[in-house]
């Protein structure tokens, strides 16, 4: 069982941008002689089949690079990786949907791809028509469909509506009925993207229960993409991490997992965005800075769960309004949820100038694990309002259970659920 | 089972892959037809009701009111028909197939199979229709006691001629249009424009010799000619010959050329679309 069944070598994908280019001055001859050129340009274009770009400046964007990886028959392998990681890149290229620019991937065994619950579905066929028209599209034969069609229809739970259009289920029918036809698939590789993050809590258990079921007693090799650390820790043995298109860390699973969140952590306790590019603002407001510190002013990024975290941010007012500029800060956990928003409250029109805003999240409030933070200001005003930035996942942070000197624990060691565990006020009375 | 991805890599493997993915052909194939008509009270009456509609305005028009001559004694209304079928069957089937990418965009980004499945099972639903529609074809050959020649025998030659000349028309618009999707808006002005060079509100012979090469230019000319030469007996010239070895030809020409730019796009399908 321990023959190579996926080799990636040298892999890259490459996708060409064009930029509009900004200009100062326009005159009207220049438009008619550039959109004459460009327009020229394009009907050549259409007949000899050559690729159409929307701007003047073609940019070539690297998605993936320089991947190189082995995965042996039998083995789960989770994908993480922040937004814009490639790892839907690499799957659509293992899947075949789009062809490499550069390298070679070499499969020893048919792969289904489920990129997506219910490609092809269509809303007009009833669920029995569907079933048969979703299995095609993942591969199946007409037999294999029929063989397995009770099973099918076991799982998803739906024989009622099996003779319904499938545009009368509700969401959650119509996802249960999509996984039940992808669950039973049998390919040698099923790579799948986060499809996970549909459908409810017990039918998320089936589906992951099932897809261990298909790596483990099946020898079958699964390829796992998800934000969920959870759903990947539970199924996969091995992990790899992407960022900015290239391979960190491939390794198992706990260790990669680790590694995401140190270097998540790592690279966002703070932010300066003066000599940047990058720009969050609009005509009133601009973000300037940011960073994350304990009560001693330390920027930090791991705080021990009866710390005081302060999340401080400066902006800058570009224009005096009659309005309050709010600033207001979002918080996820690793789950992608948000947790909480906490909106500055009482705030007068300010004039221009710069400003920092701090708050300060109480010991012993928010639970375990890392929380990324959302940055925003928003402007109030008599009926309306208007976002003047947000920045989505500028810092994030850990926090860090204390087994021993935690007055909650009373030294039990496993993990406590939730989103918070706030340390509250209890009076107990005897009453005997 | 070993497969190579690579970039550039002419899939030697492609029209194995095709076969290999037939039953995804049939059963797309067989939704289109099923969701044509679905949500409509007459259903697949519709696939007779369009073309009959036709067919009443023409000979209403040309034969009633304009009184335009017919050669032989043929009813006008077989006469009309006869072109109505292949032309009404060309003209869904290349705005279904020219369509057809852009339609399933959510398959293609998502899942993979040999693309050219989509456009051929767009084909192959509106020649369902096209089946369909032959019945008022008979009804009409009852109600004038009309006895078809003996040529009706050879009808199926020409189902095969208008279904690849359809298809492969349909095959180079489908992939332009993933791309540029002005063809959208081309189309139905091709469609509509047509029906107006093409044989079927009146005969070819009425077209004068110096204007015929330029008219035979239009492939649906020597298919609709073969059609009424099955149908109603139309002699056959040196001049029905002609127009159909151009069809022919400039069918061939496009399959070949159509297919070659639709393998050649495909690979990028996915991302532009």
């Amino acid at each position: 069982m321990s023959n190579t069944i996926i080799k990636v070598e040298n892999l890259g994908k490459s996708y060409l941008i064009g930029h509009e280019r900004q200009q100062g001055y326009v005159a009207l001859r220049d438009v008619i002689a550039k959109n004459t050129s460009v327009f020229f340009k394009g009907i050549q274009n259409a007949f000899s089949g050559k690729q159409l770009m929307g701007g003047q400046e073609i940019e070539e964007f690297w998605a993936l690079k320089d991947i190189n990886f082995e995965i042996k028959q039998g083995e789960a392998v989770g994908i993480i990786g922040r937004n814009g990681a490639g790892k839907s890149t690499l799957l659509k290229l293992l899947s075949r949907i789009t062809e490499p620019t550069k390298g070679r991937i070499e499969l020893n065994g048919r792969v289904a791809s489920l990129l997506e619950v219910g490609t092809g579905f269509h809303p007009e066929l009833s669920g029995r028509e569907n079933i048969f028209l979703n299995g095609a599209i993942l591969g199946m034969s007409r037999a294999e469909i029929k063989s397995k069609f009770d099973e099918i229809v076991d799982f998803s739970g739906v024989e009622k509506f099996l003779d319904t259009p499938v545009k009368h289920y509700s969401s959650g029918m119509y996802v249960r009925l999509a996984f039940a036809v992808a669950a039973h698939l049998e390919p040698e590789i099923l790579v799948v993207d986060e499809v996970l993050a549909v459908g409810d809590a017990e039918f998320q258990k089936k589906c992951l229960g099932k897809m261990t079921d298909i790596s483990q007693k099946q020898g079958r090799t699964v390829l796992f993409v998800s934000h969920n650390m959870g759903a990947i820790s539970a199924l996969c043995s091995k992990a790899i991490l992407l960022n900015k298109g290239s391979i960190e860390s491939f390794d198992t699973t706990g260790n990669v997992i680790a590694k995401y969140f140190s270097n998540t952590s790592h690279s966002s306790s703070r932010f300066d965005l003066t000599n940047t590019k990058e720009k969050y603002g609009n005509a009133v407001a601009e973000l300037i800075s940011g960073n994350i510190s304990d009560n001693h002013n330390t920027i930090k990024e791991q705080f021990y769960i009866n710390e005081e975290i302060s999340i401080c941010m400066k902006y800058r007012i570009k224009k005096n309004i009659d309005a309050p500029v709010v600033p207001n800060y979002h918080f996820y956990n690793a789950n992608g949820e948000c947790i909480f928003v906490v909106n500055a409250p009482d705030i007068k029109p300010l004039k221009e100038g710069i400003y920092e805003a701090s708050c300060s999240i109480p010991a012993n409030f928010l639970n375990a694990g890392v929380h990324f933070i959302l940055l925003a200001a928003t402007t109030y005003f008599q009926n309306n309002f208007e976002v003047n930035f947000t920045y989505k996942d500028a810092l994030s942070f850990e926090v860090v259970d204390k087994l021993h000197d935690n007055p909650l624990r009373y030294n039990y060691a496993g993990p406590i659920p939730g989103a918070i565990r706030p340390l509250l006020h209890f009076e107990i009375k005897n009453i005997t | 089972m070993q497969l190579i991805i690579e970039p550039g890599r002419t899939e030697k493997n492609y029209w194995k892959d095709l076969w290999r993915y037939r039953e995804l052909f049939y059963i797309l194939a067989w939704r289109d037809v099923k969701v044509r008509y679905k949500q409509t009270v007459i259903g697949a009456l519709w696939s007779i009701i369009r073309p009959l509609l036709t067919m009443l305005v023409f000979t209403i028009i040309f034969s009633r009111i304009a009184k335009l001559p017919t050669d032989g004694t043929i009813p006008y209304a077989i006469l009309v028909y006869a072109a109505m079928l292949p032309w009404q069957f060309f003209s869904t089937a290349l705005t279904e197939s020219s369509n057809s990418l852009v339609t399933n965009s959510n398959l293609i980004s998502k899942v993979y199979f040999p693309r050219l499945i989509i456009p051929a099972s767009a084909v192959i639903a509106s020649f369902v229709d096209f089946l369909i529609s032959f019945i008022i074809l008979f009804a009409l050959m009852i109600y004038y006691h009309y006895t078809p020649p003996l040529q009706i025998l050879l009808l199926p030659v020409f189902l095969i001629f208008v279904f690849l000349t359809s298809f492969s028309l349909g095959l180079y618009l489908t992939a332009v249009n993933v791309k540029y999707r002005d063809f959208r808006y081309i189309i139905p002005f091709i469609v509509q424009f047509g029906l107006y060079v093409s044989p079927v509100g009146f005969s070819s012979n009425v077209i004068p010799s110096k204007w015929r090469l330029l008219y035979d230019l239009n492939p649906m000319v020597g298919v609709i000619d073969g059609f009424r030469w099955c149908i109603c007996g139309d002699k056959f010239t040196q001049q029905t010959l002609m127009s159909m070895s151009i069809s022919l030809a400039i069918t061939i020409v496009t399959l070949i050329f159509g297919t070659y730019y639709f393998r050649k796009t495909e690979k990028t399908f996915a991302d532009i679309i």
